[in-house]
């Protein structure tokens, strides 16, 4: 096995594992996987920008093979599998059944472990919280040996800890949450142009009333009356007459296939025609797959090796909402006039259903998401100084987006973290903790 | 319409990403291997994808005995098998066995003999039956032998020809053989080796095979391409052959 190959999606930080285990089967995650001298920590499919996902030095657990499904009851859409299992592989097998992801990052090439570890986000958070707000159960296996079923009324002190805990906790085995009904595999979109942020403000307060998905892609490069201009994407799953109705027109009365989201180049057009159509219009509607409308950038493989060997830093947090409009505006000042900006950048709302995680991410805020080339030291001053301003205003930052932030940043970001640091097992380290803790 | 399957070698991945999609049809399985807690998480699986019903037994490759009475039991367990899938194998360090005689047998025990002989329990079965489907994962490897990997290559080279023959006394009864010759695909067996660009992932090869045992094709090559360069492998007289790096 090539230790060479366990960097994280980014490509930087390139710290590499001392040694690699890959287990086949559930049944080998057992005591004997921690006989080493070295410390482990899991590994999953690598798409952590930095180094949470890292262990230099030390031992890599990769869970990649670990993807059965244990069990799934259609009635009720609880599914439960293998950490190791990607949402993609869940997605192919569940939205066939009439089943969705309760929350969604935006690629579906994650585990399920790494979805709970770092307690990802997505497009509904005003509605659905967080991946951990979904978790029924998880089972733990700690280096004592012992597979701890925690949830919120068993081991609930663990289960707290282990949502967000960095992989710290232990190894997360399997996991039982409970999956949300839909009715076709498509969208319903609408995307509306704005012009400012101040128009983002007022587009953000209606779409959140009336639609359980919505993101905006924002331009950084300009600034006066059109900084922050950008699209907002709102939508909702499609019910099955809008499909119906949708494509009987256009394919002449021909039904059109419910299973198609698997059908590639009908995908990628749509995804073209949602994101790069140049008659984009103020306000437009449309029935889309599922999967250009939540995974836009699955589509292209690859897109990170755009940035070069020396890759990229994202950068995320999240701002309080009455601090939020103001220090936005000084922050894309700052990142407008370094220059340095990148292509992707999401502006999104989080709402105030709070995470079981101690040291989940999301808060009640705005959150930004910028990718900026890595360039050394004028790219790390830039992001020191916006974490400056952060600080000042109850803001923070992401851990599974972070390769660079100070340790005393961290501990004023996460002020949990005492309390989480007992629940560490003495066994699993990473990177990114030794970096920060 | 393949209903009722029975698989020797379920826990190889090959065998598990080809018979999900099988789950999906709402297919009954059969599943023997060596291993028992391995089994029930196939068994899981499959269920939660849709089979209607699963049986287990433990069985080792090398229990000869033990063949034919798999097949029976899965035959009563099910009423009927209209498929036999047979993907059991291990892939030996050729440097470290040719020169190992009881190794180098039991490797061959493990790639042909047992195959063999779960062909020739299965024929049977098919036989008495009238119809049915063995599909047997054997490999390009069996192709041509090469310094770097001819035990299992000699083993696998003697599974296809028995197919080969197998299929052409079969005809005749409408009992379908096919010969699934895999090249090079990532899964826990080629864990150690060095991935290269012709490095096939598992699952579009199980999906390549579940389609191609509904076709009913005789031999298949996963990924195609392995067709074209086998051919290319073949084709170089033995005289240059012996000399390459292969």
């Amino acid at each position: 096995m090539n230790n060479k190959n366990y960097i994280p999606f980014n490509k930087y930080p390139k710290l590499y594992p001392s040694s690699v285990l890959k287990p086949v089967w559930l049944t080998e995650v057992n005591n004997t996987i921690f006989d080493t001298d070295s410390s482990v920590l899991c590994y999953g499919k690598g798409k952590s920008y930095g180094d949470v996902c890292l262990n230099e030095d030390n031992t890599i657990i990769d869970m990649s093979n670990l993807d059965h499904i244990r069990h799934f009851d259609k009635e009720k859409g609880v599914i439960e599998c293998e950490a190791g299992i990607t949402l993609s592989k869940i997605l192919e097998f569940i939205v066939p059944n009439n089943w969705f992801l309760p929350v969604t990052p935006g690629t579906k090439f994650i585990t399920l472990g790494g979805a709970i570890a770092n307690d990802v986000h997505g497009k509904n958070h005003h509605v659905a919280g967080t991946f951990g707000n979904h978790i029924l159960e998880f089972g733990l296996l700690r280096s004592d040996g012992i597979t701890y079923n925690c949830s919120e009324t068993e081991n609930t002190d663990l289960f707290k800890a282990t949502i967000g805990g960095l992989g710290l906790t232990g190894i997360i085995k399997y996991v039982r949450f409970q999956l949300k009904p839909i009715e076709t595999p498509f969208m319903y979109v609408e995307n509306i142009k704005f012009n400012n942020l101040d128009e983002f403000y007022t587009i953000n307060e209606e779409s959140e009333k009336i639609f359980p998905y919505t993101v905006s892609w924002v331009d950084c490069t300009t600034k006066g009356k059109t900084m922050g201009r950008g699209i907002y994407m709102r939508g909702r799953h499609a019910t099955k007459s809008e499909v119906e109705k949708n494509f009987m027109h256009k394919d002449g009365g021909i039904p059109f296939p419910l299973e198609a989201p698997f059908i590639n180049n009908f995908t990628v057009k749509a995804f073209n025609k949602l994101f790069y159509s140049k008659q984009f219009k103020k306000h437009s509607k449309q029935i889309v797959p599922y999967e250009p409308y939540f995974y836009p950038l699955d589509f292209v493989d690859g897109w990170e090796n755009a940035y070069g060997k020396n890759g990229f830093l994202q950068h995320q947090f999240v701002l309080p909402f009455e601090a939020s409009k103001e220090i936005l505006k000084q922050i894309f000042e700052l990142i407008v006039s370094s220059g340095m900006s990148s292509f992707l950048t999401v502006l999104k709302t989080f709402g105030d259903i709070e995470s079981p995680g101690m040291l989940s991410f999301p808060k009640k805020g705005i959150t930004l998401a910028i990718d900026y080339r890595m360039e050394g030291s004028k790219t790390l001053e830039l992001l020191e100084r916006i974490d400056n301003l952060l600080i000042k205003n109850d803001g923070r930052i992401y851990p599974g987006k972070d390769a660079r932030m100070s340790k005393e940043h961290f501990h004023t970001f996460y002020p949990n973290f005492d309390k989480f640091e007992q629940f560490i097992d003495p066994k699993f380290s990473s990177s990114f903790y030794r970096r920060i803790k | 319409m393949i209903k009722n399957i029975y698989v020797f070698g379920a826990t190889s991945k090959i065998a598990e990403e080809t018979i999900k999609h099988f789950a999906k049809d709402k297919a009954n399985f059969y599943l023997v291997a060596r291993n028992s807690d391995k089994l029930e998480i196939v068994k899981n699986d499959l269920i939660s994808r849709g089979a209607v019903s699963v049986h287990t037994e433990k069985c080792d490759a090398l229990e000869y005995d033990k063949h034919e009475s798999t097949i029976e039991n899965a035959a009563q367990a099910m009423g009927n098998i209209d498929l036999v899938y047979i993907a059991h194998g291990t892939l030996p360090d050729n440097e470290g066995i040719r020169n190992n005689q009881a190794k180098l047998l039991e490797e061959f025990n493990i790639n042909c003999n047992s195959t063999l002989s779960l062909c020739s329990a299965a024929s049977g079965y098919f036989e008495k039956e009238g119809k049915g489907t063995l599909a047997v994962i054997s490999s390009v490897a069996g192709e041509r032998g090469r310094q770097s990997n001819f035990v299992y290559g000699a083993a696998k080279s003697a599974v296809t020809e028995y197919l080969s023959g197998l299929r052409n006394r079969l005809y005749k009864s409408g009992i379908k053989v096919i010969t699934i010759k895999p090249g090079m695909v990532e899964t826990p067996m080629t864990a150690e080796m060095e991935k290269g660009p012709l490095f096939a992932k598992v699952e579009s090869v199980g999906k390549t095979i579940y389609t191609k045992i509904k076709n009913g094709n005789d031999v298949v090559y996963v990924p195609g391409y392995w067709k074209l360069i086998m051919g290319i492998i073949k084709s170089i007289p033995e005289s240059i052959f012996k000399k390459l790096n292969i």
